[in-house]
């Protein structure tokens, strides 16, 4: 594998002294997707906000992310700015909440382009086209409507097409589907799976849906209270999960039962960073765990096709 | 005189005819202001002893006072300061008031505690109580009042835009500028401040009527403008002795032209407030 377009180094991060991120290590290639998944709480968006640093002001952090070999966290706030603006573009969760009310479409698109110094006529030629590309219609009359006059799966692909404006290397998507209702959803996944093909940006895909997750991404990393647990290629998410926690959540999947039947779930609730046992973080509900789960935390090690931090499958393999 | 004109205009808000007219009474006592020279049928300080205390006429609308001016021209003419004088305490205290809120609410930590503080410490000074000091140490005039009450006024629009700036810089669509890569001074000029400016306008007009009820004060009290000018509040200090005389009309007036304004203007802030939210003390 080439040198990664990102990479997080035994990533850290706590606030105060409740740890948010207990070690997060992983790489993106350019051009590739990764699919970040996990329950709520897991550290997903802290993560992916640590690449652009967006951290809150009380957060510590050790460790290292990497983009293009430079520490993310040790860039000058004009090193910082760029990083934000031109290589890497994020997509929240909830279009209607991240684009400011107050202003047109067209404004909201160009905005980026004319602060790097782009005409105004020549932003419009532009986003106009990038709007095409993600399938919205009516491009003219769109630039000019205010973001309550769209839908929320329009106001979506508006948001992707401001992504793509400043042709960024990574984008960072953070559960972009879930303000949307299950039929849009599909359509903004294979618009921005589409466009980011083509363009070869790389991606990092936050969801707590595998197989959404799946369908998106080259690989993916299962995460679980601030740690990652498995990482494993996509295409062979079913037949190689190895870790139990990975495991229990597609056993717990819709589909795996007769209809009628009740659906399997993961026993015991999701837990935090701050709440996981020492050792494995999964300990506590994993049904094989053994005594020294509780007291050893297990490395990612090569498993197969991928990665798995499980003491069990070490001693098995 | 400051009940009577600040504690109805919020019932007066709800029925539905007032706020037009409310807002015609503002745009013609502004317009009244700007073409007064024009308007004034007198020459407001021309004095004509022979005819002190006229009765209402066709010559004289609104009657003469003690010197026999003309009541109407004096009226039209002292608008001018009336209005000017709140409306600069409100601009000023406005644009000060909204950097530092804005400046607050983005910096946050000691920065922003220590301009909460020194806010604290300016509301609890009563902006006519600094506004009568200032006049007292630096002179009486139209400038001294008029910068002192700015200066009043300035923590009471400035706590209320600093809770809304929080507010709004806490929202994702913040957060999710940053990550575009935006400068601070950026994001709080194009996205913040027009995010706050209805919440600017509303405490605007509330402020004006208050503003305009404390400069009559101190003109009242022989702090702001001197005789001869033409001035509402100085009008009514003047027209004291007469009222004993048995000639009521210039301070009756005065008071009047007063009242209705600021009952206009705080009808229309009332209702600015309805429609877009917050502010209402």
């Amino acid at each position: 594998m080439t040198s990664p377009l990102l990479e997080f180094q035994n990533l850290r991060m706590a606030i105060g002294d409740r740890p948010i991120l207990r070690e997060v290590t992983l790489s993106v290639a350019a051009g590739e997707a990764v699919g970040l998944v996990g329950e709520s709480g897991s550290g997903k968006s802290m993560t992916v906000k640590s690449v652009v640093r967006l951290l809150p002001s009380a957060a510590s952090v050790s460790g290292a992310v990497l983009f293009e070999g430079t520490d993310v966290n040790a860039l000058g706030p004009k090193e910082l700015r760029r990083l934000r603006s031109r290589d890497v573009a994020m997509v929240f969760q909830d279009p209607r909440a991240t684009v400011n009310p107050v202003h047109t479409i067209g404004h909201f698109l160009t905005e980026v382009l004319r602060d790097q110094g782009m005409s105004r006529s020549e932003a419009l030629r532009k986003v106009g086209g990038l709007l095409a590309d993600v399938g919205v219609d009516r491009v003219e009359r769109r630039l000019r409507q205010r973001p309550h006059e769209l839908s929320g799966g329009l106001l979506q692909r508006v948001v992707i097409a401001a992504a793509l404006a400043t042709e960024p290397k990574l984008i960072l998507a953070d559960e972009p589907t879930t303000a949307l209702d299950v039929t849009t959803q599909e359509e903004v996944v294979a618009i921005l799976d589409e466009q980011r093909h083509r363009r070869g940006t790389a991606l990092l895909f936050i969801s707590h849906d595998l197989e959404l997750a799946a369908a998106v991404c080259d690989r993916i990393a299962v995460m679980y209270a601030g740690e990652i647990v498995e990482i494993l290629p996509a295409a062979r998410l079913h037949e190689d999960a190895r870790h139990p926690y990975t495991r229990a959540l597609l056993r717990s999947r819709p589909g795996t039962v007769a209809p009628g039947e009740r659906l399997e779930t993961v026993p015991g609730t999701p837990q935090s960073a701050a709440d996981a046992p020492a050792g494995c973080v999964f300990a506590d509900r994993c049904p094989q765990a053994e005594k020294d789960c509780r007291t050893t935390r297990p490395v990612l090690l090569p498993l197969g096709t991928g990665l798995a931090a499980c003491h069990l499958l070490e001693r098995n393999a | 005189m400051t009940v009577l004109a600040l504690a109805f205009p919020k019932k007066l808000a709800r029925i539905p005819w007032v706020p037009a007219i409310a807002g015609a009474v503002c745009a013609i006592a502004v317009l009244v202001a700007v073409l007064a020279p024009w308007l004034a049928p007198h020459d407001p300080n021309a004095v004509d002893p022979l005819n002190a205390y006229a009765a209402f006429s066709p010559e004289h609308p609104l009657g003469t006072d003690d010197l026999g001016r003309d009541l109407l021209s004096r009226l039209i003419m002292g608008s001018r300061t009336s209005l000017a004088g709140p409306l600069i305490v409100v601009l000023a205290a406005g644009v000060a008031g909204t950097a530092l809120a804005i400046s607050a609410a983005w910096f946050g930590g000691w920065f922003d505690a220590a301009v909460s503080r020194v806010l604290d410490i300016l509301f609890a000074f009563p902006g006519l109580v600094l506004a009568i000091t200032v006049a007292a140490i630096f002179g009486a005039g139209f400038v001294a009042p008029v910068v002192a009450l700015s200066v009043g006024y300035l923590p009471m629009i400035a706590r209320v835009m600093r809770a809304a700036a929080l507010r709004e810089r806490s929202l994702p669509y913040i957060e999710a500028l940053r990550v575009q890569g935006f400068s601070g001074w950026h994001i709080c000029r194009r996205h913040l401040l027009p995010n706050l400016a209805p919440l600017l306008v509303v405490q605007a007009a509330i402020g004006f009527g208050y503003a305009m009820i404390d400069l009559a004060s101190i003109s009242f009290l022989g702090l702001g403008l001197q005789p001869p000018a033409a001035d509402w509040g100085l009008m009514i200090a003047n027209g004291q002795p007469s009222i004993l005389a048995g000639f009521p009309q210039q301070s009756l007036e005065a008071a009047i032209a007063v009242v209705i304004t600021v009952v206009a203007f705080t009808v229309v802030a009332e209702r600015l407030a309805e429609r877009f939210g917050g502010g209402v003390r």
